[in-house]
């Protein structure tokens, strides 16, 4: 997918003008929030399974080529293939290469933000294959032609209306030419457009939550059972996931299937969880003659043993932008990439570069909400900060900010000097500011003023001036 | 928690006050407030002439080196005091958690910097965690609604201390907004830095407080109060802005904050 993170704070201008954004993101500030409270609420033990998935993550990364090739082991004995997949144009090239091995036409996709990352819809739309999403999110978005606003949620940034819209527009030549305005009716309308595709499918490409090295299985959540007919019903099945995927065993999926459902939407357990376990064995009904598993890199492994390396524990559930004042405000496609929210802010400078996305990690009050909420306890703001210190180190900090940062460091450093100033500025700023108590417009803080007036200060000099009279 | 003062032995009596950049330069009396609560519970308090910042703008700005030179200078100038008080939850977690991870490369530094750590408190948790306060001798006439500030209540737990210590004022009744625990966009240099993002967040904050029904705003962050009073009143409302210290110290008569001093016209 195509970068715009470089062009962040125009997007975020176009995103907080745009009212139909406003109106979804209004309702998904309170929806997802409310439900994962309820839900961590229900569930005593909810905060010691927090810690156990933490753990169960930190101990898989830090043996994570054992279990990778664990699970490669795994998945031989089964009769399925694994590539490795060191960058995303690897990725491409092997997923791309397998679907021409089944002169396929069409390929059903199960959502999958490694897709997106890899932009594997534009590479197979060049070999001539038609990628079909079979998510309903996802394939509203790709109707619109538009990236996904949202990791779980694809489609969140749309209000009905606007779907309702789009599927007249792209269904009116399949013979359903009556605007819809009911929820439901959308909903039996794309399922029924889908169906056929999932049937006329040569390959189903799925993502993975899991991967499972004691069993070589892939695991896969979703609420719409599209996943199962992704990597049932066509004759291969390509699983793209990457490396930090994989888990130990099955007991350790079982921990993280318990906080990634309450963390992501509130609900107990999504409506489908699938494993996929090998191909199709002699004798079964139904499954893939042909399965592959594809293990992307992609700039991960260079991560580990890093101060960056706990964002390899992210399970993808959304929570972390689900709580975020910043994405609750501009929504995720201000981001400009793949990844939205406080967990994109870090991995996104990561993975396309800090150079590019370096607006990412400032876009935070470091509130520290998304750090209480995250399943895994990924401590958000400090790895922020970390990217922050790497900006600072290359000069990659605006030009701006560093002078500014500079002046105040050398007043700050010699308090003498730092009481004079301050002295100063609270005289001048109370004598000016005195009639009305405010300002509402300052030399040098526009960026304050211009949403916000600014109080003068207390006369009667600084809280040091005062003390030291007083005690004297 | 509750315990009386005199059966404590260890009971901190020589606490420093760390008025915070913001409250030396735009509001004195928050930190005037803080030190006539200190005392009352009993404390002997001191103000160290040489601290500054504690150095919160170059830490968040990626400036590991300045960080560091400003947090020695802030455990030098406190040195010595049973505990170190900052009526603000962001620089009192400033000092009590990141300081000790600026030090991981000199143990000696990180000694002093744990040490700092272990005795260094938001205002709030200090008087009703630590002194075990319970009630403040003051009136106050009109409803209130608590901003928790980012910071005190997620790093700090500061949540139902200022609560606890209000429902003792006279004359106050509290109206809880619906997201009091959701960042108002302060955030420092944020602010400035993500003015648009900011002013979407704070007019969120803003819209709810005006919903709570209260006429008076508190919390316990200057930097979060100035971003809420600037908003509000560029806004045209009538709720008045405060630092919940100087309600509980009785100052809650001074000309809230954005206001001016009352000369017939307010």
């Amino acid at each position: 997918m195509e970068s715009t993170a470089r062009a962040f704070k125009d997007n975020v201008s176009h995103a907080l003008a745009d009212p139909n954004l406003q109106d979804s993101l209004g309702k998904l500030k309170v929806g997802f929030s409310e439900r994962r409270r309820q839900a961590a609420e229900r569930l005593p033990e909810f905060e010691a399974l927090r810690d156990r998935a933490r753990d169960i993550k930190n101990h898989t990364l830090a043996h994570l080529d054992f279990y990778l090739e664990e699970f490669e082991r795994k998945v031989l004995a089964l009769g399925g293939h694994v590539h490795w997949a060191p960058t995303a144009e690897d990725a491409r090239r092997i997923i791309g290469e397998l679907c021409q091995s089944m002169g396929a036409r069409t390929v059903a996709k199960s959502k999958s933000m490694v897709a997106e990352e890899i932009a594997l819809n534009e590479h197979l739309e060049a070999l001539g294959i038609a990628p079909i999403e079979t998510d309903l999110g996802e394939y509203i978005i790709q109707l619109r032609n538009e990236p996904p606003s949202h990791i779980i949620a694809p489609a969140v940034h749309l209000t009905k209306d606007q779907v309702a819209d789009t599927f007249l527009e792209h269904h009116a030549k399949l013979g359903f030419t009556k605007r819809l305005t009911e929820r439901n009716d959308l909903v039996a309308e794309a399922r029924y457009v889908l169906r056929q595709k999932f049937l006329d499918a040569d390959v189903g490409v799925t993502g993975a939550n899991f991967l499972v090295a004691e069993t070589g299985s892939s695991m896969l959540v979703t609420n719409e059972g599209n996943a199962d007919l992704s990597n049932t019903l066509p004759r291969m099945h390509i699983v793209l996931a990457s490396i930090e995927k994989v888990i130990p065993t099955l007991e350790d999926a079982a921990v993280l299937l318990r906080v990634l459902a309450r963390s992501a939407t509130g609900q107990e357990s999504s409506a489908y969880t699938t494993l996929n376990t090998g191909p199709k064995r002699a004798g079964d009904l139904d499954g893939p003659e042909h399965y592959h598993v594809v293990l992307l890199d992609n700039g991960r492994s260079a991560v580990l043993g890093t101060e960056m390396r706990e964002i390899l524990r992210c399970i993808r559930c959304g929570a972390c932008m689900n709580h975020c004042p910043v994405y609750g405000a501009v929504g995720g496609h201000a981001y400009g990439w793949v990844y939205p929210g406080p967990m994109g802010a870090v991995l996104t400078p990561q993975l396309i570069g800090v150079e590019e996305a370096s607006d990412l990690p400032n876009a935070s009050t470091f509130c520290g909400r998304c750090e209480s909420v995250c399943p895994v306890r990924i401590p958000l703001p400090k790895l922020m900060r970390h990217w922050r210190e790497r900006e600072f180190e290359r000069h990659l900090t605006p030009k701006g900010v560093r002078q500014g940062l500079a002046l105040w460091s050398f007043v700050a450093r010699r308090p003498r000097l730092y009481r004079r100033l301050t002295g100063l500025a609270n005289r001048v700023l109370s004598l000016f500011g005195r009639a009305d108590g405010r300002y509402s417009t300052l030399p040098l803080a526009g960026g304050w003023t211009r949403f916000r007036d600014f109080p003068a200060p207390q006369p009667g000099g600084t809280f040091h001036a005062q003390w030291k009279a007083r005690r004297s | 928690m509750s315990n009386s003062s005199s059966s404590v032995p260890t009971r901190p009596r020589r606490v420093a006050l760390f008025v915070t950049c913001l409250v030396d330069l735009f509001r004195p009396s928050i930190g005037f407030a803080a030190v006539k609560l200190l005392e009352e519970a009993g404390c002997t308090v001191d103000v160290p002439p040489l601290q500054v910042c504690c150095g919160q703008p170059a830490y968040n700005s990626g400036d590991r080196a300045t960080t560091r030179a400003i947090a020695m200078q802030v455990i030098d100038a406190f040195e010595g005091y049973d505990a170190v008080v900052a009526p603000s939850g962001s620089c009192g977690g400033m000092l009590s958690h990141h300081y000790p991870g600026l030090f991981d490369d000199d143990p000696a530094m990180k000694v002093r910097a744990e040490n700092l750590a272990g005795r260094s408190y938001e205002l709030m948790a200090f008087l009703v965690d630590v002194l075990g306060m319970e009630k403040v001798a003051a009136r106050y006439d009109g409803a209130v609604t608590y901003h928790d500030s980012c910071s005190g209540l997620r790093e700090l737990g500061v949540k139902t201390q200022p609560r606890r210590l209000l429902s003792s004022v006279e004359g106050l009744v509290v109206r809880e907004m619906k997201t009091p625990e959701v960042c108002c966009g302060f955030g420092g240099t944020f602010c400035v830095k993500y003015p648009e993002i900011s002013n979407a967040m704070v007019g969120e904050k803003s819209a709810d407080i005006a919903a709570s029904g209260a006429d008076t705003l508190l919390a316990g962050d200057l930097g979060c109060l100035m971003n809420m009073a600037g908003k509000l009143q560029r806004e045209g409302s009538a709720v008045r802005v405060r630092h919940v210290a100087e309600v509980l110290a009785g100052m809650g008569d001074l000309p809230p904050i954005g206001e001016p001093e009352r000369d017939g016209r307010g």
